[in-house]
């Protein structure tokens, strides 16, 4: 697999939310806006990156039982990173994402490629597929952030296109789930029709 | 009066899967038969409530008086992955009945999401040590009805005839946005 593939396969083919169904929490928590979505993509791109760089390169001295707890432990520090540089620099988004910077040390998303990718590759392969997973997510928490704040509110990154009050279940709780779903199902069916 | 409010709050208007979006992993994995429901809820009622109280004691009694809030994050994913381990060694040795029906389901605990949430709820939302308790188990509570509704839903899905791209886990998603929908008409009565 050359090295371009090993970054776009997170795109479409082996997207992270949309075909391997990882990280489900946060993608249906923070998607009310697209804004939101990208801060979170962006912030969990930057967890993944750093944590893959880090784990590929101090693989060989893990114990081979304590390789999980060591990985959650390297995942955790990147993630206190991020909650503080946020929490400094822009403090609006991380008030918006409350609860679910913290939580990414459980997304699911982290700690599946640290432990099915950055700790059987190399250095660079695993920056790479870092990068390429985190840029899939980011896709698809700002397409289904987009798809809501435009149903929900009438606006795009903020930008209102129609006045006044749109469908707002869909900026609540059940238009989540609902958007979602009929976001996998598309995925599927252009999948299958691929083959 | 205030637990009351508290638990119906938490298990109903403000449900931890279809309102806050924790736990769906479990939620969507192991929602297809009623008794894994069952089994998984019981797992999570006794590792969040254990889990809330022991983050809170040491958030309050190590972490605040040294000044190291910051390393909440680090702390607590620990406590919470060796509380799991010890959990699961002990229920080996008491209560191997027990260890049978919440076994299988203690190791997938460490990454739900739903644990690690409500034990920094707690702490964000200012709760005194019992709050926080009678919060953790409502908490569990509200996954484990949400679960089992879901799962009794399923099962039932299992019968009918869905598109081929729907199979799965869209037509999953879609029914757990009608529950949400349902349990919107909870709000207001708190």
């Amino acid at each position: 697999m050359s090295q371009w593939q090993n970054f776009t396969k997170g795109f479409l083919k082996e997207n992270p939310v949309f075909i391997l169904l990882l990280g489900l929490c946060p993608t249906l928590g923070v998607t009310t806006t697209a804004i939101n979505g990208l801060g979170m993509g962006l912030a969990t791109t930057f967890v993944l990156v750093m944590s893959n760089i880090v784990i590929s390169l101090i693989k060989g001295l893990i114990p081979d039982k304590v390789r999980i707890p060591s990985f959650i432990v390297v995942i955790a520090a990147f993630v206190t990173v991020v909650d503080l540089v946020m929490a400094g620099y822009l403090p609006t988004l991380h008030e918006q994402l409350g609860i679910f910077i913290p939580l990414i040390v459980v997304n699911c998303i982290v700690l599946g490629r640290a432990e099915a990718f950055a700790s059987k590759n190399t250095f660079v392969t695993s920056m790479i597929d870092g990068f390429g997973m985190g840029l899939g997510f980011t896709l698809a928490v700002v397409t289904l952030g987009a798809i809501r704040e435009a149903l929900g509110a009438g606006a795009i990154f903020g930008f209102k296109f129609i006045s006044g009050d749109a469908i707002l279940i869909f900026a609540m709780a059940p238009g989540a789930f609902i958007v979602l779903g009929y976001l996998i199902a598309i995925v599927n069916k252009m999948n299958k029709g691929v083959k | 009066m205030k637990y009351i409010l508290l638990i119906i709050s938490a298990v109903l208007v403000n449900n931890i899967v279809l309102t806050q979006f924790l736990g769906i992993c479990p939620f969507l994995g192991v929602s297809k038969r009623l008794s894994t429901a069952v089994g998984m809820g019981g797992a999570v009622l006794f590792v969040m409530t254990l889990a809330t109280i022991v983050t809170y004691l040491i958030q309050n009694y190590i972490l605040v008086p040294m000044g190291i809030e910051f390393m909440q994050t680090v702390v607590y994913i620990l406590i919470i992955a060796a509380l799991v381990q010890m959990v699961e060694l002990i229920l080996k040795k008491v209560s191997p009945a027990l260890y049978q029906a919440l076994g299988v389901f203690l190791p997938l605990i460490t990454t739900n999401c739903a644990i690690l949430g409500v034990a920094i709820l707690v702490i964000r939302k200012e709760y005194n040590l019992m709050e926080s308790t009678v919060f953790a188990i409502a908490n569990a509570i509200g996954f484990t009805l949400a679960l089992i509704i879901f799962s009794g839903i399923r099962e039932k899905l299992e019968l009918l005839d869905v598109p081929q791209a729907m199979k799965g886990t869209p037509i999953a998603l879609i029914i757990a946005g009608l529950l949400a929908l349902a349990f919107m008409g909870f709000a207001g009565i708190v």
